[in-house]
């Protein structure tokens, strides 16, 4: 047989390294055929499908069941076998407060501290994120010079680690850093700004939105273009004013991806990490500990390592999570359905 | 003059200008500073000294201070430029400051002490690119095996996701089996199992796989992405069953017809897939920090996130280290962007 590639003529450097891989995979067919006489080609389906699903099985399902066996164990061991069964306890542990408005009356007070400042997190950046992608988007989509070009300024950070992005902006906003430089020359001293609980915050929030906002941008983008035109031609030629265009015709096309942009950028927002964790390490104090850095704290990196107890918060944070992503699944279902999105 | 602003004013079909185009403009050309700004500045830092870094206000460009090696002193001398109390203008090396005084000599009369009020001199500069931050990482730290842990990561992570996704993908959309529905089901509803609610028992898994402080235990969970599936198998719902009916009759083999036939076909999508699981695996940063703690063993972005939350942060290091974990990414975007944002605003998925 020869090689099915469509338009390729001679032979480049593509083809000469491809060599190899072309006589390994000559050799697994000759057994691979034996299999198919035994097993027919339904079977051939499960082989095809085999490697995927064994891994996906070991690496993620597995632990997904294995973690409610660990939330209800106590111990610092690692292995299950090794751990024992304490019931509800770690739950009991985690929701032992006096008064759940106050973390500090809480058994385990840093838990609700995370989770009232994910909380915060959630809202404001959730809020500001949409906003800024919007209106990004709606910009990005008017008759503009080079377009191309700003949409990439705008998804530029998206490619960048996370790891990247907090130290880009930890060697901004440090003493000596580019922001006090540009404060400086309107007469400010330099101040310390990740020193401070309520900057540090601020910080957390406009950091990740300056890092994913290009990708919501991008999506909005792609479903402001399937508007189609003719819609505001008729309704300039009704005479209908801009601002009402936008209510009556953009917003109301628009509200499908916006939808599920919105559960998108709360998923993402719930997990908030690694970024924060370079920028800030939680702190100063614990006013930009959220929950992922406190199970992974509780789990991996404090003194007294409490696997039962992260198990316990991490399933709470999943149930958050498994109930986003239903909506999410259900609103871009719909939104298909109703054939905005093309 | 007014002309030129005219032109540069002048709107399509002769309209005015409306508020929204100069919020349109405002919003542009600050995003473009907000977005590229803070990289910018960070790759100018790099080729600073310490020294330099140290400064406030900093310098845009890299400056250091000319020194000069004087008879009599052991260490190099500042460089000065004086203006004397006759008025007259002199290069001379410091040898201490006291106060507001500075003692100095002339490098060519190293004998005699001038004495000169500090405000009378300024520092000689010159431009200067500290390269040494990029060439002394590979010596100090273990650079080079960080960056060959996270290609390695990288690149073995990309194949087998591109091989297992697509032969999952092809199961899943050119035969007919039961439980196909629920296989893919299942794939799908991996997106809700994210790492942080996964990671504590994924890493007692791994613990007893005896992969904990090894690469092989950083790329296998990541591997099978239910993306990839998704992305693979709607391409793959496009390929016309007829080729494969054709390929049967010629008495191809069901692996031959996957190898042959469907894997060259579906080459676009799985060009975006390879990008997308470069960018992702080379940027991953919570999972190798939780199973990587021998430091041979770090990758780029785990070696650069401990090494920066040391108490003495050795930021002309980092900086340029940050740089070079940038530069990948970098080129992905300059070369490939445009498959990567089809890509997005196809599937909504990242």
């Amino acid at each position: 047989m020869k090689a099915d590639v469509p338009g390729k003529t001679g032979l480049g450097i593509g083809e000469v390294a491809l060599v190899p891989v072309r006589l390994a995979m000559g050799l697994i067919d000759a057994p691979l055929r034996w299999l198919q006489r035994v097993a027919g080609i339904s079977g051939m389906a499960a082989f095809f499908l085999m490697p995927n699903m064994l891994i996906f099985g070991i690496f993620i399902l597995l632990p997904f069941f294995i973690n409610f066996a660990y939330s209800m164990t106590g111990s610092t061991a690692l292995f299950l076998s090794d751990r024992t069964f304490v019931g509800s306890e770690q739950y009991a542990r985690l929701f032992d407060c006096r008064n759940y408005l106050d973390p500090n009356t809480c058994a385990e007070d840093t838990f609700w501290t995370a989770v009232a400042n994910t909380g915060w997190f959630v809202i404001i950046q959730v809020t500001l994120m949409i906003v800024v992608s919007l209106v990004t988007a709606l910009i990005l989509n008017r008759e503009l010079a080079a377009r191309s070009f700003w949409r990439a300024v705008f998804f530029f950070p998206v490619l960048l680690s996370p790891v990247v992005v907090g130290l880009i902006w930890k060697w901004i906003l440090q003493r000596q850093g580019l922001l006090n430089f540009s404060l400086y020359g309107f007469g400010f001293e330099p101040y310390t700004w990740l020193n401070d609980r309520n900057w540090a915050f601020a910080a957390t929030v406009g950091v990740s939105i300056w890092a994913h906002m290009g990708f919501y941008t991008l999506i909005l983008l792609a479903g402001l273009q399937a508007i189609p035109k003719d819609l505001y031609e008729a309704a300039e030629m009704d005479g209908t004013r801009p601002a009402r265009a936008f209510w009556r015709i953009t917003m109301p096309l628009l509200a499908p991806n916006l939808l599920v942009v919105v559960v998108l950028v709360l998923i993402k927002a719930v997990q908030i990490f690694d970024e924060v964790y370079v920028l800030t390490g939680g702190g100063p104090g614990t006013s930009t500990l959220y929950l992922t850095q406190y199970i992974y704290e509780t789990g991996f990196a404090a003194q007294l390592r409490n696997p039962g107890l992260a198990a316990a918060a991490s399933i709470l944070m999943g149930v958050v999570l498994v109930v986003l992503t239903l909506l999410q699944l259900g609103l871009s279902r719909s939104s298909e359905k109703k054939g905005a999105r093309k | 003059m007014s002309r030129v602003a005219e032109f540069l004013l002048r709107r399509k079909g002769g309209k005015g200008w409306h508020w929204t185009d100069i919020v349109t403009w405002v919003w542009l050309v600050g995003g473009l500073f907000i977005m590229f700004g803070p990289a910018v500045w960070l790759v100018g830092s790099s080729f600073k000294s310490p020294a330099a870094l140290a400064e406030f206000p900093p310098s845009i460009l890299p400056y250091v201070t000319q020194k000069a090696t004087v008879e009599g002193y052991d260490k190099p001398l500042d460089l000065y430029d004086v203006t004397l109390p006759d008025g007259s203008k002199a290069t001379l090396a410091e040898v201490r400051r006291i106060g507001i005084i500075s003692q100095m000599v002339d490098p060519q009369k190293p004998g005699e002490i001038i004495k000169v009020n500090i405000a009378e001199r300024t520092p000689v500069r010159q431009m200067s690119f500290a390269t040494g931050n990029y060439t002394e990482p590979f010596t100090q730290f273990d650079f080079v095996r960080y960056l060959w842990n996270s290609v390695f990561v990288t690149v073995t992570a990309t194949l087998i996701t591109l091989v297992v996704n697509s032969m999952a993908a092809f199961a899943l959309s050119k035969y007919e089996f039961r439980g196909r529905t629920f296989a893919m089901l299942l794939i799908l509803a991996t997106l809700m199992v994210p790492l942080s609610v996964i990671m504590v028992p994924l890493y007692s898994i791994i613990s007893a796989l005896g992969l904990f402080n090894n690469l092989w235990g950083v790329i296998l969970p990541t591997v099978a992405t239910p993306t990839g599936v998704f992305i693979l198998r709607q391409y793959m719902l496009t390929i016309p069953d007829e080729l494969i009916d054709a390929a049967r009759m010629d008495k191809a083999s069901e692996w031959q017809i996957y190898w042959r036939i469907i894997l060259p076909l579906t080459a676009p999508a799985l060009a975006v897939l390879a990008i997308f699981s470069v960018v992702w695996r080379w940027n991953d940063f919570l999972w190798p920090l939780i199973v990587l703690s021998r430091k041979e063993l770090y990758t780029l972005q785990v070696g650069l996130s401990i090494y920066s939350g040391e108490l003495n942060v050795q930021w002309h290091f980092i900086l340029a280290m940050t740089v070079v974990t940038m530069i990948p990414v970098v080129l992905v975007f300059i070369f490939l962007q445009r498959f990567i944002t089809t890509g997005i605003a196809g599937t909504g998925l990242k």
